[in-house]
């Protein structure tokens, strides 16, 4: 008997809504089996908490007065991209900041705009007719901005690697630090908590899918850049490496420093912690085979990083099961891993949506259009105009 | 007589060769080794508490960064910012004595100080810079 989002948004409203985090549901399903569990549970919370460097912010200012089309603008003198409009600008998470390099950047204006702290703006343009100021140089608050979104264009990637070393020095990279021949690994997923691994085939995840970013209510608002469906999967239907990814929004003032933070990988660069929360209706007992999913029955793929090109060598899969033990073998090596993205962080936002649902606070939405699951995934390659 | 804590980190092209037990013959100190570990980029890694009168110390001291290895003041402490962590473990697969653990229950950073070594190879990987050294 299938269920719509609708009566489980009815059962959301008066409170008999029955809410599991991805983690319960596992237990729950082991012991009731799939059938009993799809007429029993309404909704399943999934989240992560992880570095996201695909993330920024739009804000508008507001005009100031005589007004200026800002061509360039710092944010504490981080970059901010300004050729929008005149008040508009996308600050990214991994711009740095002019005079502090990498101790500051995008991910910490962001973080320190969620805050409340004061934030100074610095902006020029050549000035018009019409927007006659050519410098202007104040400073902005989350109270004063007109509004600011958060706005990232790949978030919450359905499932990604596992980064080692073999090389004989340590390398810097956006999976951490890495000790030389072979001296650790790490990984960064949530694993069974993940959004698109319990919802492997889009069934409930798309676009206008309602969620959690960052402490606010926000929206899946578009296909995530690099989505690539096609991954090879296990037949529980979960890719094997980086698969789907999703856009998301919510509003910047609503959000909480608990849910994002910025971060800073020595000798790489920066980057934002974003914490995500998606509400699995389930709506069927196939949406409970796909939910049961444990650590155990995902695989990511370990990769060579010190091999400075697009293809990495793989020195074959691993569950998450084994990676959270904090050893695993590569090449018959006893090897120590680590994990980058918050399981902790992942199960509290989980645990918070599952609240708010019981208390009738957040409903579900219809998804308007699903996420493609064929589409191109291409590399760039360097031609003539005569090769294209 | 003074009690000094030391670190010295011996780089790989030392890190074979007998070098602290000059600090009995020579300098006729008291030690005790209260840590030793090799990291992965070959270069050991001591915590030692020398026992002996300042000037045999220093002397010593000044021996050991002759020989090529790099003396630390231990007079300090790896102190986990509980507030600023978010418990995301990328310390805990640096941390060769695994005094950096993510707790199987709570799944939350745990740091067991008698474990530590003082090695320092966590001071850089932390990304929301919670790791500190108190010195």
């Amino acid at each position: 008997m299938a269920k719509t989002i609708e009566e489980i948004n009815q059962k959301i409203k008066n409170g008999s809504a029955v809410v599991l985090n991805a983690e319960e549901i596992i237990d729950h399903v082991r012991e009731k089996g799939v059938k009993k569990t799809a007429k029993e549970v309404d909704v399943v919370t999934t989240a992560t908490f992880g570095p996201m460097c695909s993330s920024g912010a739009f804000i508008n200012f507001g005009h100031s007065d005589p007004p200026i089309r800002m061509e360039k603008a710092w944010l504490n003198d981080v970059p901010a991209y300004a050729g929008i409009a005149a008040v508009d600008v996308y600050i990214g998470a991994t711009e740095l900041s002019e005079t502090e390099g990498m101790d500051y950047g995008g991910a910490h204006v962001i973080e320190d705009l969620i805050a409340g702290k004061p934030i100074k703006l610095k902006a020029v343009s050549h000035g018009t007719d019409c927007y006659p100021r050519k410098e202007i140089e104040t400073f902005i608050t989350r109270e004063t901005v007109n509004q600011a979104y958060l706005y990232n264009p790949r978030n919450a990637y359905q499932n990604y690697a596992v980064a080692t070393n073999s090389s004989n020095r340590t390398i810097y990279t956006y999976m951490g630090k890495l000790l030389p021949r072979f001296g650790n690994a790490t990984f960064s997923s949530a694993g069974q908590l993940s959004p698109l691994l319990n919802d492997p085939y889009y069934r409930t995840i798309g676009i206008g899918t309602r969620i959690f970013l960052g402490g606010a209510d926000g929206f899946v608002s578009w296909v995530g850049t690099q989505h690539n469906p096609q991954k090879e999967r296990l037949a529980n239907g979960t890719p094997t490496g980086l698969a789907g990814t999703i856009a998301v929004a919510a509003d910047l003032k609503e959000m909480s420093t608990d849910y994002i933070r910025a971060c800073t990988f020595t000798k790489y660069g920066v980057s934002l912690f974003v914490g995500i929360g998606i509400p699995i209706p389930v709506i069927d007992e196939e949406m409970v085979e796909f939910l049961k999913v444990t650590d155990e029955d995902i695989t990511v793929g370990i990769f060579d990083y010190s091999v400075q090109r697009r293809n990495k060598p793989s020195y074959g899969q691993v569950d998450y099961k084994q990676l959270r033990t904090g050893k695993i073998k590569i090449n018959k090596k006893e090897v120590q891993t680590g994990p980058i993205s918050s399981y902790a962080k992942a199960l509290e936002i989980a645990d918070l949506l599952k609240k708010k649902i019981q208390s009738s606070k957040f409903f579900l939405t219809d998804m308007v259009q699903p996420l493609p699951l064929e589409c191109e995934y291409r590399s760039l390659e360097i031609l003539s105009q005569e090769e294209l | 007589m003074i009690k000094k804590k030391l670190v010295l980190s011996f780089p790989e092209k030392v890190v074979t060769k007998p070098i602290t037990y000059a600090l009995v013959k020579k300098f006729d100190l008291v030690f005790n080794i209260l840590r030793a570990e090799i990291t992965p980029d070959m270069e050991g890694k001591m915590l030692i508490e020398l026992r002996g009168d300042d000037q045999q110390i220093r002397e010593a001291t000044d021996y050991l960064e002759e020989a090529g290895v790099a003396v630390q003041e231990a007079a300090k402490d790896i102190i986990i910012d509980k507030d600023g962590c978010v418990d995301c473990g990328a310390c805990t697969s640096i941390c060769i004595t695994q005094a950096l653990i993510l707790d199987n229950n709570t799944k939350k950073l745990k740091f067991n100080k008698d474990k530590c070594i003082l090695c320092g190879l966590c001071l850089d990987c932390c990304p929301v810079a919670a790791i500190k050294v108190n010195i």
